[in-house]
Parts: structure tokens; sequence; C-alpha cells
């Protein structure tokens, strides 16, 4: 049962016909879910005791350095899977991750910087979990970089992914540097064994975000890898098909402008 | 409001990182549906190159 689910996730007509129809629900979700963090988060939770309201950096914060790692792993593992089984659906997911995560990466990065200086009194310090973030943004940048540099497409694939796959020793390195190592960063507070360090009316606020930014995230990869999945067929019947509906909408139930990110 | 938007002091820290991440968040809704609607175009000009005369296909654009 599980490989014909495997199979049929790697074609590209039924991949293609599952993003549309899936893209817009992921979408809508985002949306109601960081609506609902930001209420929470900028106007219901209390100031914090220590950081008042600057604290509330943490619900962009987060959930952009949250991104910037599960976009990473999904990205390296999708390169795997395309490597091991040749499956071209699963390149085209991988390649479709980079700008989404080093976006957020950047993104985690500066409001990072900006919530340093008021707490830390420095925009930058080369600390262990600072620096490795920004390595991140690197790996992200030179397998852009490494993909745009080659023509051939099923070479840019295996070259690109492998970098993918070796850079992903860097993932628990940014997760654990703060334990590791003296970090001038708080340890995490989510993300741990036990119990979570923060009262339920911080706390349920960036679970929503978390939650919200995931959705979307889904939402834009699904967007993405449907025109990855275009541009590597190239002259299949079902794209004729595909294309013969309207922009945006799908083969299913008219949910709107399907597997279109709201906007 | 005022207080709302002072942020007890942290304004100029707390909301330039809110409009950073609405950027972001904003560009790659529109980066996603440029490259969606780019690869279609491509997609379907490869299509009319084919169909006309289906023995000498060759592919236009990139």
């Amino acid at each position: 049962m599980a490989w014909v689910w495997f199979h049929r996730f790697g074609s590209p007509p039924h991949f293609y016909r599952l993003a549309t129809r899936l893209g817009p629900w992921f979408g809508w979700s985002a949306l109601l879910l960081c609506l609902a963090g930001l209420i929470g988060g900028l106007v219901l939770a209390p100031a914090d005791y220590q950081q008042g309201d600057g604290f509330r950096i943490i619900y962009v914060h987060a959930p952009s350095a949250w991104l910037s790692l599960m976009v990473y792993v999904v990205m390296a593992s999708s390169a795997a899977v395309g490597l091991i089984w040749r499956m071209n659906v699963a390149h085209a997911v991988a390649a479709s991750c980079a700008p989404i995560g080093a976006s957020f990466t950047a993104v985690a990065l500066l409001t990072g910087m900006l919530w340093g200086r008021p707490m830390w009194g420095t925009y930058w310090e080369w600390d262990p979990r600072l620096t490795s973030e920004l390595l991140l943004l690197f790996l992200y940048l030179g397998y852009m970089g490494l993909r745009n540099s080659i023509d051939d497409l099923g070479r840019a694939d295996r070259a690109s992914g492998l970098l993918a796959i070796v850079g992903v020793v860097n993932v628990p390195i940014i997760h654990y540097s703060v334990i590791w190592w003296n970090s001038l960063h708080q340890a995490p507070s989510v993300m741990k064994f036990g119990r979570p360090t923060m009262p339920a009316s911080m706390l349920l606020p960036l679970l929503a975000m978390l939650a919200g930014f995931t959705c979307y995230f889904v939402a834009l990869l699904l967007t993405r890898a449907r025109a990855e999945v275009l541009r590597r067929e190239r002259s299949a019947h079902w794209i004729a098909a595909a294309l013969a509906a309207p922009a945006g909408s799908g083969t299913g139930t008219g949910a709107g402008s399907a597997g279109e990110v709201p906007a | 409001m005022m207080k709302f938007l002072a942020m007890g002091g942290y304004a100029l820290y707390v909301w330039p990182s809110y409009a950073l991440t609405v950027l972001a968040v904003i560009l790659n809704i529109l980066w996603a549906r440029s490259a969606l609607r780019t690869a279609r175009q491509e997609a379907l000009r490869r299509l009319a190159a084919a169909r006309p005369a289906s023995t000498m296909s060759y592919e236009v654009g990139t």
C-alpha cells in the first residue's frame, strides 16, 4: 500500500493535481492561524517580566527560525529521495524549498538582530547560534548558486542535492548550539523535553504562529513545486489537460482560486 | 492606542521586526505566483510549438 502511494506521489500529473487541490487549504489555514497568533501575541499576551514588550519579537522571530530549519530538512530529504529513487518530483520539491528557506533564514537573522540590540546591547555577536544560522543562509545561497550555474537540469539536481544532504549536519548544530556552548542566545522555550517554560497566554499565540508559518510554507512549496514540475515535463501530454483549465483553477471542486496562496 | 504603538519603549525594535517579516511573507507569495505563471506560459508555448507538426517537434523558449 505504502509503495503504491509513493509511486503515485512520484508521478508528475498526480502530484500536480494534488498540489493544485491542497494549496488553498494550507493557504487559508495559514492566514487564520497567523491572524489568531498575531492578535494573541501582540494584544492578549502580557508583557514579559524581564523584557517588557520587547519579547513580542518572538512571534515573528521564532516562526521564521523554525522555518529556516524545517525547510532545510524538507529540502535535504527530498533531494535524498530524488537521488536514491531518481524521482523528478522530489527534485522539483527540493529546488522549490531553497528560495523560501533562504528568505526566512534572513528574516530570522534580521529579527534576531533587532531583538539582540535592546536585550544584549549588540546587533551581532559571533556566537555559536548566530554563526551557525548565518552558515545556514550561506548553504541556501550556495545551493541556489550551484543550481543556477549548471544548465543541465539533471546534473543541477544531482550536484545541488548532494550539497543539500551534506549541509544537513548544520541543522542539529544550530538547534543544540545554545545547549552545547555557552551562548548569548536564550535556550529553547518550546521545542524541549518536559514542560515549556512559558505561561499559556504567551505560548498559545506562539504555537499558532508556528503552525501558521508551517501551513504557509506548504502552500508556497506546492505552488513553487507545480512550477518546477511544469518546467521539467518537456512534452508530456498531461500538461495540455492540466493547462487547459484557466490559471489557478483546480481539477477538483471549485475551491476558490485553487492552488494559489491567498494574498 | 499610542501605548500599544509604543510597545513599552521597544517600538523601534518590535515594529521593524514585524514589518520585515510581513514583507518577506508577501514577497514570497508574489515570487511563487510569478514562478508558476512563467512556467505555465513556457509550457503552453512548448505545446503550441509541438502541436502543428509533430514530425519536426522542436522546443521554443528556454
